[in-house]
């Protein structure tokens, strides 16, 4: 076992290389968590809308994504997808990672959506509000809201998701724990290390949560 | 000078599968009159109502507003629905938005009046309904009787010509029923035009300009309320009106 001053010798020496890593991490977490909340909201409302084919197609998608493994999705865009239209590998890596959390956020929020009580549809349409309208005003934002406890929940599994990009050589934290550390010899002090970053990176994420969450329960109060 | 016709029904049907819930319905209301719809639970009065601004559908039948019939599925719904008001039993409030926000929201985003005027007049329909100290609250804060007033704010602020009440005062703790009662009796003292589901039988004999009794989805008996609640005619009518409590 390494000692503490060890540790922290290490921790110290190797900051620069590891907060670029950070950097590249949370790059990763936050584009694939916007993507995919787009891409979520896509099929929650594919899947909500009353048009069979549509609802039918975010099903598959679903299936597909929550049916196999993540790291075969980061192959599979790698090397078929990122291959042929030259995708450079931070979008390839991003996109699959978007791809994957999309399929969970649509979950979430197709959830959500419907848990808001008809009666709210009702009265906008009652108003002369379209059905679209209503949705984007009156349902969806309320909606988000609740959603946003899982959401969270899912931003800290997409920010931890987000090491897979090591293994298609992405720079990210994960990687360079593993390449210092067998560089070193030294893999137990790196990987200890790495576990830090990760922590660092969540706490950040959990208050930017919980400081929405706030914001947006101000109506409750 | 005759009144000009508001809402006129012929032959309308619905079912919800085996269930046959408006049978044959002819109704007419006629402009700046309060039309109670009054019955037993399961008479089809709500839907009847409901498919008055075309949250149900029916199944056949017409429904003439202010003359005109709409077709179903169209952006003509909308443009009915802007001149059909409705209160419902559970408020509905939006609960993500303010007291002011929730009245203003309908007018600036589908008439598009400006902000500041569809503010002005929000603030001038708090008033009279008498929450002029809420416009800023969330409606979390607000009691059932509150909540309901500003629905009814809400409603008005689209300028509607007629508005429909579902059971207004169903939802309510007894002690808050009577100043949304106060709040209709003014609208309806000032012409405004109403279809009132509702099970106050007091209000509908003071307030109500025709009452229609429902039962199992047929229009059983319809009259002035005097005529109406003092003399019935129909059997089930005397039935209930004896088992109802003013």
């Amino acid at each position: 076992m390494p000692s503490f001053s060890h540790f922290f010798d290490t921790l110290f020496s190797s900051s620069d290389v590891f907060i670029r890593a950070m950097l590249l991490t949370l790059e990763l977490t936050v584009v694939s968590i916007i993507v995919g909340i787009v891409i979520g909201l896509l099929f929650a409302l594919l899947k909500i809308s009353n048009i069979k084919v549509l609802a039918w197609i975010s099903d598959a998608y679903v299936f597909l994504v929550r049916g196999t493994p993540l790291i075969v999705q980061i192959f599979i865009l790698y090397f078929g997808i990122s291959n042929l239209f030259l995708l450079p590998d931070f979008w390839a890596a991003s996109l699959a990672l978007a791809f994957h959390n999309g399929a969970y956020i649509s979950e979430i929020l197709r959830g959500t959506i419907q848990s808001i009580d008809k009666g709210q549809m009702e009265a906008g349409r009652s108003l002369g509000m379209s059905n679209s309208l209503t949705l984007r005003r009156i349902i969806l934002p309320q909606a988000f809201r609740r959603a946003l406890p899982p959401l969270g929940n899912q931003f800290i599994i997409g920010l931890k998701d987000s090491s897979l990009a090591a293994f298609i050589s992405m720079n990210e934290l994960f990687n360079v724990a593993t390449t210092l550390g067998s560089n070193n010899f030294d893999e137990m002090t790196y990987l200890l290390i790495v576990a830090v970053y990760y922590l660092i990176l969540v706490a950040f994420l959990t208050i930017v949560v919980n400081l929405f969450e706030k914001k947006l329960s101000i109506s409750d109060r | 000078m005759e009144q000009k016709e508001m809402i006129r029904i012929r032959n309308l049907h619905k079912s919800y599968g085996d269930l046959h819930v408006l049978k044959d319905i002819d109704m007419k209301v006629l402009d700046s009159d309060v039309v109670c719809l009054i019955g037993p639970s399961g008479s089809g009065k709500s839907t009847l109502l409901r498919c008055l601004n075309y949250l149900e559908k029916k199944d056949s039948g017409q429904i003439l507003i202010e003359g005109t019939e709409v077709k179903p599925d169209t952006h003509d719904i909308n443009k009915i629905r802007e001149k059909v008001g409705m209160v419902f039993q559970h408020f509905y409030l939006f609960p993500h938005m303010t007291v002011l926000e929730n009245v203003i929201e309908a007018p600036t985003h589908v008439k598009k009046v400006p902000k500041a005027q569809a503010i002005e007049e929000a603030k001038a329909l708090l008033a009279k309904v008498g929450l002029s100290d809420k416009a800023d609250v969330y409606p979390s804060k607000l009691s059932g009787g509150q909540k309901q007033r500003v629905a009814i704010a809400r409603a008005l602020a689209m300028k509607p010509d007629i508005l429909l009440f579902d059971e207004p005062t169903s939802a309510l703790d007894p002690e808050l029923v009577g100043e949304v009662l106060a709040t209709m009796k003014e609208l309806a003292m000032e012409g405004m035009t109403m279809v009132v589901v509702t099970h106050e039988m007091s209000f509908a004999r003071e307030v109500g300009d025709w009452i229609v009794f429902m039962h199992d989805g047929r229009v059983v008996e319809s009259g002035p309320p005097k005529e109406f609640f003092t003399n019935p005619k129909e059997e089930r009518t005397k039935e209930f009106l004896q088992t109802t409590v003013f």
